[in-house]
C-alpha cells in the first residue's frame, strides 16, 4: 500500500484530496445493470412459482464454480496412459468421462485428438459456447470478438500469438462450436514423460491446451 | 436424414431475420459432411419459445480454409469444421 501523505490515526477523514484508504464500494453502491436486474427478477419469479428453490439455485452456482480445468486434465492424463479409455473418449466422451466419475454436462461432448498430422483448436464464432462442465468459466479472450473472428480466418497467426507455431506439414483444424456440440481438445503427450504417472501427467495439462491454443510441454 | 458422411454439400445462401446459428462466413459455400451429430430442436424456433416436437438433423461440415477465404495464406490442407442444421444444406452442384 502506498502512502503519499503522513498517516495519523487520530486525524479526521475530512480530506479535500482522494483518500487512499477510502473503502471499496459494496455491490449495492452501484446501480444494477439492465441484465443484472433482469436475471434477479427471473430468478425471483422462478423461485416464487416453485420451479426451483433458492437452495437449488445456490447448489447449482456452487457446483458450476467447482468445475475447473483439472477435470479436463484428469481425462487427458487417463487417455495418455490407457489406450482403451482413449478410444472410448474419442467415440463416446460422455460415457468415458463417467467411468472416471466426471460429469460432462447436458450437451454432447466431442473430444478432438491432436496428432503429428493435425492440430485442433476450438472457437465459438457466434457467441461463446465452451465446455464449461470440464474447464469451468471461459477466459475473457475466448469470448472476445478478436479471438472469435480471427481464429477462423487466420488461425496460424492467432496460435503464434499464443506462442504456438504449428509446422506447415500439420493441418490446423478449427472447430466452430456453432450449435449443440461442445468440444475439448486431447493434446499430444509430450516427449520425455515416460516415467511420469497419471497424477504427474495431469499436472502438465492446462486449460489453454484443452482449448487448443497451446501444446503441452514436458517439465523443464 | 438427407445426407451421409462424405457427401459434398453447400450451405444455402440466405439472410433470414432473427436467431440463426449458421455463421455468415460459410453461407453459399461448399464442404463435406464430417459426421452426423444427431437430432436437435431447431434453435431458430427455440429462440422464440416454440419448443414443439419437431427436431432437425445436425451435421458437422468440413470446409477447406481456401474455400472460406480465397486469400487464406496458410497451407491448403487447413480446415474449419462447422455445425450446420439440415435445412441450411443442399446437395453441392
Amino acid at each position: 500500500m502506498s502512502h503519499d501523505h503522513p498517516h495519523h490515526h487520530d486525524h479526521d477523514h475530512d480530506h479535500d484530496h482522494p483518500d487512499p484508504h477510502a473503502p471499496r464500494k459494496d455491490l449495492e453502491d452501484t446501480p444494477p445493470t439492465y441484465h443484472q436486474a433482469l436475471a434477479d427478477a427471473v430468478a425471483e419469479l422462478l423461485i416464487e412459482k416453485g420451479v426451483f428453490t433458492g437452495g437449488d439455485l445456490r447448489n447449482t452456482i456452487e457446483y458450476m464454480q467447482g468445475r475447473t480445468p483439472e477435470l479436463g486434465a484428469k481425462i487427458t492424463a487417463r487417455a495418455w496412459v490407457d489406450p482403451a479409455f482413449k478410444a472410448k473418449l474419442l467415440t463416446n466422451a460422455k460415457e468415458a468421462a463417467a467411468e472416471i466419475g466426471i460429469d460432462t454436462g447436458p450437451a454432447p461432448l466431442l473430444v478432438m485428438e491432436n496428432t503429428p498430422d493435425v492440430h485442433n483448436v476450438i472457437v465459438c464464432t457466434l457467441c461463446s459456447c465452451y465446455p464449461v462442465f470440464l474447464l469451468g468459466k471461459s477466459p475473457d479472450w475466448y469470448k472476445s470478438r478478436e479471438y472469435r473472428s480471427r481464429v477462423v480466418r487466420d488461425p496460424r497467426t492467432v496460435l503464434s500469438e499464443f506462442g504456438t507455431d504449428i509446422a506447415p506439414q500439420r493441418e490446423v483444424r478449427v472447430h466452430d462450436s456453432t450449435a449443440d456440440m461442445r468440444y475439448m481438445i486431447l493434446p499430444m503427450r509430450p516427449e520425455g514423460t515416460d516415467g511420469m504417472d497419471e497424477t504427474q501427467l495431469a499436472q502438465l495439462v492446462t486449460r489453454d491446451s484443452l482449448i487448443g491454443v497451446i501444446e503441452v510441454s514436458a517439465p523443464a | 436424414m438427407r445426407f451421409s458422411v462424405g457427401d459434398e454439400v453447400r450451405v444455402r445462401w440466405a439472410t433470414p431475420p432473427g436467431h440463426v446459428r449458421t455463421p455468415y462466413y460459410c453461407r453459399g459455400l461448399s464442404g463435406r459432411i464430417e459426421r452426423i451429430c444427431g437430432q436437435f430442436h431447431n434453435p431458430e424456433e427455440l429462440a422464440y419459445g416454440r419448443t414443439g416436437d419437431t427436431v432437425v438433423t445436425l451435421y458437422r461440415v468440413r470446409f477447406q480454409q481456401k474455400t472460406l477465404w480465397p486469400d487464406y495464406t496458410g497451407p491448403e490442407k487447413d480446415t474449419v469444421d462447422i455445425e450446420v442444421f439440415e435445412h441450411w444444406l443442399e446437395t453441392a452442384q
